[in-house]
């Protein structure tokens, strides 16, 4: 320690303050997460520990990590990996494609209201799996069953999103529309879709939700030799009793689909906190 | 200029002239909701005639059809009966400001230059000036929530300017602020309507405020609606709310609306 640290500010300069703050912010966010990652690792070691299975079938949390340690390092597991999100994103395209045109169709004209308003919420409600069966029929063992329930999934969550959004646009904006003199395009435009975003965007995150369950109840049932994805690499470690790459996979899926979760509730809590909206 | 006619009556005392830019002309106007044995009578025979670039408050207990008024006047609603003539555009300001809460206070006035057809490259230097002449200039990148009930309605008001319109109608736009901010707005609206000659149509349920800012104050009656009584309020501006002649003449406004609220009661 040299002497002219006395005659130094006492207090630490502006930007590491402001740092230290993000970082006791960042921890403050990050330290019931890592809680509970804890936790229930040591609940599963506990359960491998007691021997209430075998573990061949039941492996310690450690034997996993190592093996998703190996995995990682094949080319086949990105390939596998490549090959799902890129099913999962083109059949979500498609479902925001139709569900957003199906959805302001619905919105906008009450005889498509009337006819399948109710029948967009019993879908929404129908488990996706339910239309495997009829897309093997029709399509085969093939891509194109699993995109046509990924888009099944989704595309109903997406369309009552855009709904339940439009119908909600508070009056008072519309009125304002009108006497600023909005055709009924600019009155779309500059007020209807706007003021529907949050519920579109909300319908989007729950849209994605059900292609993700559907593309992978879609990739255990269907399953192209040729590919490699992450539901056929599940369907395989169960083939071949292996415990550890099967716990390893659903790790990653799960983990993935965190993620996309990420993507979503940040870009929604982006657009409520500039809209003053509260934020949880 | 519009002119709604739905049915042909000689109204008396109507002036074949056209009404000039700028003013507003209610002859013999009625205004029916609904039909058959719900029909309610909103307006009954409102006559009004106001001058370009006169400043009316319109003051009345609810339900006396003030913002039936209104709605007729910016083209919301349709009369029943009798003439309407509005010499030019028409803009309209609520009680609660609107302003869009994904835009900022200048993408908000942009906007309605936009939708008045206004040049994309003048746009955003003409919402910048016209949140300066209310003062919100170094507001001008805020959004509705970060600001306050005063300034929102000023970014309303300069939403209003930026419709370029002669005529304002106001649908109590003060009516949700506290008395200190209010008293400001009332400075704020009559500077910037007298310094852009606009003609404005204010209603209010407050008739010191009526008194406080009117050049003319119309009392309006209820069931069915319609004008009481006119009082021209030649007080000199500045006017303050407080001031004793705008208490007295708010009395005398007072004691007529009692004694028609008292006739229908009785």
């Amino acid at each position: 320690m040299s002497v002219d640290t006395a005659t130094r500010p006492v207090e630490p300069p502006a930007d590491t303050a402001a740092r230290s703050r993000a970082l006791s912010a960042l921890w403050a966010g990050t330290w019931p997460k890592v809680g509970a990652v804890v936790a229930f690792v040591a609940i599963w070691q506990a359960v491998v520990l007691s021997g209430w299975r075998p573990e061949f079938v039941l492996p310690a949390p450690l034997t996993v990590a190592q093996t998703l340690g190996d995995l990682v390092r094949e080319p086949e597991f990105w390939q596998a990996i490549g090959t799902t999100l890129r099913r999962a994103l083109v059949g979500f395209a498609f479902a925001i494609a139709i569900g957003t045109v199906v959805g302001i169709a619905v919105s906008r004209f009450r005889p498509v209201r009337a006819a399948i308003g109710s029948l967009i919420t019993g879908l929404q409600t129908m488990p996706s799996i339910v239309w495997f069966p009829l897309a093997i029929l029709l399509f085969g063992l093939n891509e194109q069953a699993i995109t046509f329930v990924v888009i099944l999934g989704a595309a109903p969550s997406i369309a009552n999103g855009i709904i339940s959004g439009i119908d909600h646009v508070p009056p008072a904006f519309t009125r304002l529309g009108t006497v600023l003199g909005a055709g009924s395009v600019d009155l779309y435009r500059h007020f209807v879709i706007p003021a529907a975003l949050p519920s579109y965007v909300a319908g989007l995150n729950q849209g994605w939700a059900f292609a993700w369950r559907s593309l992978m109840a879609g990739e255990l049932l269907v399953i192209i030799e040729a590919k490699p994805s992450l539901g056929s690499r599940l369907s395989f470690a169960q083939d071949f009793n292996n415990a550890p790459e099967l716990i390893a996979y659903m790790v990653v899926i799960l983990v993935l689909g965190m993620l996309a979760d990420t993507v979503f509730s940040s870009q929604s809590r982006r657009m409520r906190r500039r809209r003053g909206l509260a934020v949880d | 200029m519009t002119v709604t006619e739905n049915e042909a009556r000689p109204a008396p005392g109507a002036r074949p002239e056209p009404v000039a830019h700028g003013g507003v002309r209610l002859t013999g106007v009625t205004k029916v909701f609904g039909r058959g044995a719900t029909a309610t009578t909103a307006l009954q025979d409102v006559d009004l005639d106001v001058r370009p670039g006169e400043f009316v408050t319109i003051v009345g207990a609810s339900g006396c059809g003030k913002s039936t008024l209104l709605s007729l006047v910016a083209g919301l609603e349709q009369v029943t009966t009798g003439t309407l003539e509005v010499g030019g555009r028409v803009a309209l300001m609520f009680q609660e400001a609107t302003l869009l809460p994904w835009l900022t206070a200048a993408q908000n006035v942009a906007l309605a230059l936009k939708l008045r057809g206004v040049a994309r490259a003048e746009r955003t230097p003409q919402a910048h000036a016209l949140l300066e002449r209310v003062r919100l200039g170094a507001y001008a990148d805020k959004r509705p929530h970060e600001l306050s009930g005063g300034m929102r309605q000023r970014v309303a008001l300069a939403r209003v300017l930026a419709q370029d319109a002669s005529v304002v109608c106001m649908d109590e736009p003060l009516g949700a602020l506290d008395a200190m901010t209010r008293d400001h707005m009332h400075d704020e609206i009559e500077r910037v309507a007298g310094e852009a000659g606009l003609t404005v149509l204010f209603v209010t349920h407050n008739v010191r405020e009526a008194v406080r800012l009117g050049d003319r104050a119309v009392l309006m009656g209820s069931s069915p609606g319609r004008v009481v009584h006119t009082e021209h309020i030649d007080l000199p501006r500045p006017r303050r709310m407080e001031d004793p002649e705008v208490a007295r003449r708010a009395g005398s406004l007072t004691a007529a609306l009692r004694e028609d609220v008292a006739r229908h009661v009785g």
